[in-house]
């Protein structure tokens, strides 16, 4: 089994990276019932002996004595790492798990790149080191961060250079959370396409997630569940953003929408976990879904977000996931994949899907979608047959399509809105090692992205493809 | 004469077994002792309490599909596989062809190598590897290729069969065309020859004939599992007409593989059906031959749809640059019949020198088998196996859809870090295309 270390940085990263451990532990316990330390979990979590020192304990197969995350915790303010520390998940991190400061990056991914970066570099290189000697087979780092603040985006982007430095040859996956228009940090902009630049150019895929997508979702299950009508219909704790079942018992704000995005991570490495028919290993989901190495951003979309208290019609509601997984609404991102066009799409399923049922739905759904004329059959399909709790079955469909360059260009006229008037530049460039021209290149790069998949977007691109065929001579 | 299988990575270990339970399910159920001990002694041997195991080898990158296939094996009850051999890793080859076979195969070909040796020490007289694997994925195919290679260095003289499941037309590794023609260029000069199974079709069986109205993987590589055992169980052949034959694999060889420019084997079973129906279902010998080789010359992969307005030219010239439509042409073909009244069946019609290429004697191109034992409940069932230009469509499909990706260079980046280069892949698309040319022209 492979293993894979998270790595959660500033506020959002590491009120993400909570709710993804508590559901986590959720999962196991709801499959895994006999208190062996198995596999499955050894992935994210490690099995240590509290009576041994040297930090060791029980392989796989022997009981669960006390479960320690695959996990560095960093935060350039106290109040969230301290609270994981009085917490209900205390007990899955060791203090030296964290690294934290107590006065913030301010919102200025200047002072998180590079103030912190630079005083922070050796030890979080050693955390890291320390993490990566604890797995046998390390495949993955998953960075949880948001774009908008300081800390996130720049000191997790800095982390991220890290380890394309330290681990070449480990996946690094970015989930990162995009502020939303109405943003309440005015820097948000600035501090986004200076960490975007970084995770174009350093991470193997990235998964962006928008905080009004989030929202809309919430409120839409929300709605679902509190009309008085359907209150018998949606089943309480069977939709993605409930965190019932979990050891945390008090709902934060965010919480619920962390919960997606804690799925999102659940579902995407529910198949390197858990056993299937057709399994997906990590390093598939680069392979098949990133053609050139820049266009590297996936858009999710997880259905179904709850399930219904009573089972008809199994089939018709089997296809509506299906169906569901391709609406604006269900996407993470706010954006149109059905009117934009895919390089590739994985479609990862778990729980009691059949092969046919795939089938049926891919020949169903693929008219109603554009593929790049090189890729017209671009699907990644992927079965794991442990579905996620309170569920019979559930859908992930992660899409390399040309739809995230609205959202990156609305991001860069933000961007250029602020720049124009230099408001707030020299709160960045008063900092040691950022210089001007580090907005401009960032700008560049941005542009340069959205014009990629803007070429791929063109109706020139759209046409059949029919490059001579080498001939033979017979 | 036992066969060593050899299953690689996912699809091959989760088919293998499939196969074996099928072949025991088969003997065990025969009342005659000599097909039964003959079976036996070709895919298992006893250990110390006389339990069966099979003469297999599993391989995969990552442990989660082996450890599965061996615990059920065990869990039957029935037959099991050998102890110590499986090799497994942590981490799969990420549908990376590449990955496969330039890092993976060459760190593990001693352990691979080791554990097929131990197996074929086992063997009295080994008549042939058989490896199982899917061409999409990265560890069948590339580490697939890599220790048939290997096989093939080691095991000059033996005989070696590949057995390449391929994938769904509409993707299910979106780099599985480029996987594919890697794999396919380079098997065909390492292998003897190449059993194909396009998913696609035996989905449709699954779903025509066999009625089932949720198709699993389990479902598919039953089917595979049964073309494969009625072809590989024992029988009468023309070598061996009155025992078992004791090499099925040399045999089928050197009677389907007379030139090594084709080397593409594909399979037709009559009947197929849902095992529910078996007993109310009554078929007469030249029934089904007769519909049998209307699927052969129309092409057609099932005995429902076929198209029965197909004939053979009757004038060779139309054959070649201007095939005559829907008419597939064969180089071999070889029938095995099983069952009841075998002795009474002709297969005749299947000799008819318009159904072949004119340059090759017209005592080569045909042979039959055939057995009196009933395969798997079935009353009576006839395989097909050919070597035709059946394939070359869905051949052709693979090459194209891997050139309109080359042509953008899309994923190539992904390749080049483990060591390939683009020349490489030019090498492979233009030993594909010499295939694809040679069958067209047959
Ligand atoms: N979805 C989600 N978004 C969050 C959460 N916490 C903060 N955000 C968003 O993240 C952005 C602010 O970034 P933070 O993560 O708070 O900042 P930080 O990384 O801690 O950096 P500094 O506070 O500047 O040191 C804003 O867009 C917030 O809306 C959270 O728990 N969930
Ligand atoms: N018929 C059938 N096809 C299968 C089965 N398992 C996988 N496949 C097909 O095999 C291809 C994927 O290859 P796998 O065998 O899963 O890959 P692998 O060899 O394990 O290689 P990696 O996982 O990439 O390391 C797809 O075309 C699947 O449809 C199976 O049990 N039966
Ligand atoms: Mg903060
Ligand atoms: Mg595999």
């Amino acid at each position: 089994m492979t293993h894979s270390v998270i790595i959660q940085v500033g506020q959002c990263g590491n009120q993400v990276g909570c709710r993804f451990w508590d559901l986590a532990l959720r999962e196991h316990a709801h499959v895994n019932k006999n208190g062996v330390y198995d596999e499955a979990l050894s992935s994210f979590f490690r099995n240590v002996d509290p009576r041994r020192s040297d930090g060791g304990g029980g392989a796989p197969g022997s009981r669960i004595t006390a479960l320690k995350a695959r996990a560095v915790l960093i935060d350039m303010e106290e109040g969230v790492l301290s609270q994981v520390l009085s917490g209900p998940l205390q007990q899955l991190f060791s203090s030296t798990q964290l690294i934290s400061n107590s006065y913030g990056s301010g919102n200025n991914w200047a002072v998180g790149h590079h103030t912190y970066g630079s005083v922070y570099h050796e030890q979080i290189v050693d955390q890291i080191r320390r993490a990566a000697e604890h797995c046998d087979c390390l495949q993955c780092f998953f960075l949880i961060h948001s774009m908008g603040g300081g800390t996130g985006s720049g000191l997790g982007t800095f982390v991220l250079r890290l380890l394309e430095d330290e681990f070449p040859d480990v996946c690094r996956i970015v989930t990162a959370v995009y502020p939303s228009a109405e943003d309440d940090v005015i820097t948000s902009p600035y501090n986004s396409v200076l960490a975007m630049r970084e995770l174009t150019e350093h991470a193997h895929c990235v998964l962006p997630v928008e905080n009004q997508s989030l929202m809309d979702i919430v409120s839409k299950i929300q709605l679902m569940s509190h009309s008085s009508k359907s209150v018998s219909v949606v089943k309480k704790d069977c939709t993605i953003i409930s965190g019932k079942g979990g050891v945390s018992k008090s709902e934060k704000p965010f919480d619920a929408m962390n919960n997606i995005v804690a799925n999102l991570l659940l579902s995407i490495t529910s198949s390197s976990r858990f056993e299937g028919s057709l399994n997906v290993d990590l390093s598939e989901i680069t392979m098949n879904l990133v053609p050139f190495p820049r266009l590297h951003y996936l858009v999710s979309s997880l259905t179904p977000l709850y399930t219904l208290a009573d089972v008809n019609v199994p089939t018709r509601r089997l296809d509506q996931m299906f169906s569901d997984a391709f609406s604006k609404e269900h996407q993470l991102m706010t954006s149109d994949p059905r009117r934009a066009m895919y390089l590739a799409c994985a479609l990862m399923l778990r729980g009691n899907v059949h092969m046919s049922d795939l089938r049926r739905n891919i020949q169903r759904l693929r008219p109603t979608l554009k593929f790049v004329p090189w890729n017209q059959e671009g699907w990644k399909t992927g079965v794991c047959s442990v579905p996620p709790v309170g569920h019979a079955h559930s859908l992930l469909a992660l899409a390399n399509n040309t739809c995230v360059r609205a959202s990156f260009s609305d991001l860069r006229d933000r961007f250029t809105r602020l720049y124009r008037k230099k408001a707030h530049l020299h709160h960045y460039v008063c900092v040691d090692g950022m210089e001007v021209s580090g907005f401009t290149e960032a700008l560049h790069s941005l542009s340069d992205l959205i014009e990629q998949y803007d070429t791929l977007a063109t109706p020139s691109h759209t046409l059949p493809l029919n490059a001579p065929r080498l001939s033979i001579a017979t | 004469m036992s066969v060593v299988t050899v299953q690689l990575g996912q699809c091959g270990n989760q088919i293998g077994p499939e196969v074996l339970s099928t072949v025991y399910e088969d003997s065990t159920g025969a009342h005659a002792r000599t097909y039964k001990e003959c079976s036996y002694e070709r895919f298992f041997r006893e250990d110390a309490e006389g339990a069966l195991v099979a003469r297999a080898v599993l391989i995969d990158m990552e442990p989660k599909v082996i450890a599965q296939t061996i615990a059920k094996a065990s869990g039957s009850g029935k037959w099991r596989y050998g102890e110590k051999s499986h090799f497994c890793q942590k981490q799969g080859s990420g549908n990376n062809w590449a990955n496969g076979y330039y890092v993976h195969g060459p760190q593990h070909k001693d352990v691979v190598e080791d554990l097929v040796r131990r197996e074929v020490e086992r063997c009295d007289r080994l008549a042939g590897i058989f490896a199982m694997m899917s061409v999409a994925g990265g560890t069948g195919s590339g580490v697939g290729t890599y220790v048939t290679q290997c096989l093939r260095d080691t095991y000059p003289h033996s005989f070696i069969l590949n057995h390449l499941t391929w994938p769904y037309g509409t993707g299910e590794v979106i780099v599985q065309n480029y996987n594919s023609v890697l794999t396919l260029s380079r098997l065909y000069t390492l292998s003897d020859a190449l059993v194909v199974h396009e998913n696609d079709t035996v989905h449709k069986i699954c779903s025509q004939l066999m009625n089932i109205k949720h198709i699993s993987v389990s479902d598919l590589n039953k089917v595979i599992a049964h073309q494969l055992g009625s072809m590989l169980q024992p029988a009468y052949t023309t070598d061996s007409p009155a025992h078992y034959s004791r090499n099925p694999i040399g045999e089928m060889l050197s009677s389907l593989v007379c030139h090594p420019e084709y080397k593409l084997l594909s399979m037709l079973n009559i009947p197929h059906m849902a095992q529910t129906s078996l007993e109310y279902s009554a078929y007469t010998w030249p029934g089904l031959l007769k519909h049998l080789r209307q699927m052969l010359i129309a092409n057609a992969r099932m005995e429902e749809g076929i198209d029965w307005k197909v004939c053979v030219p009757s004038n060779r010239a139309e054959g070649g640059r201007n095939p005559h439509v829907g008419f597939n042409r064969s180089l071999s073909n070889l029938l095995i019949l099983r069952g009841k009244e075998v002795s009474s069946a002709d297969g005749g019609a299947f000799k008819e020198s318009g159904l072949y290429v004119p340059w090759l004697p017209a005592d080569g191109t045909f042979h039959t088998w055939h057995s009196p034992v009933p395969f798997s409940g079935y009353e009576k069932l006839a395989t097909l196996i050919s070597n035709n230009q059946s394939l070359l469509n869905p051949l052709d499909n693979i090459v194209q859809k891997a050139w309109n990706m080359f042509a953008s260079r899309a994923y190539i980046h992904q390749y080049t870090k483990f060591g390939i280069s683009e020349d490489d892949f030019l090498e492979s698309f233009t030993m594909l295309e010499q295939i694809l040319s040679s069958y067209t022209h047959l």
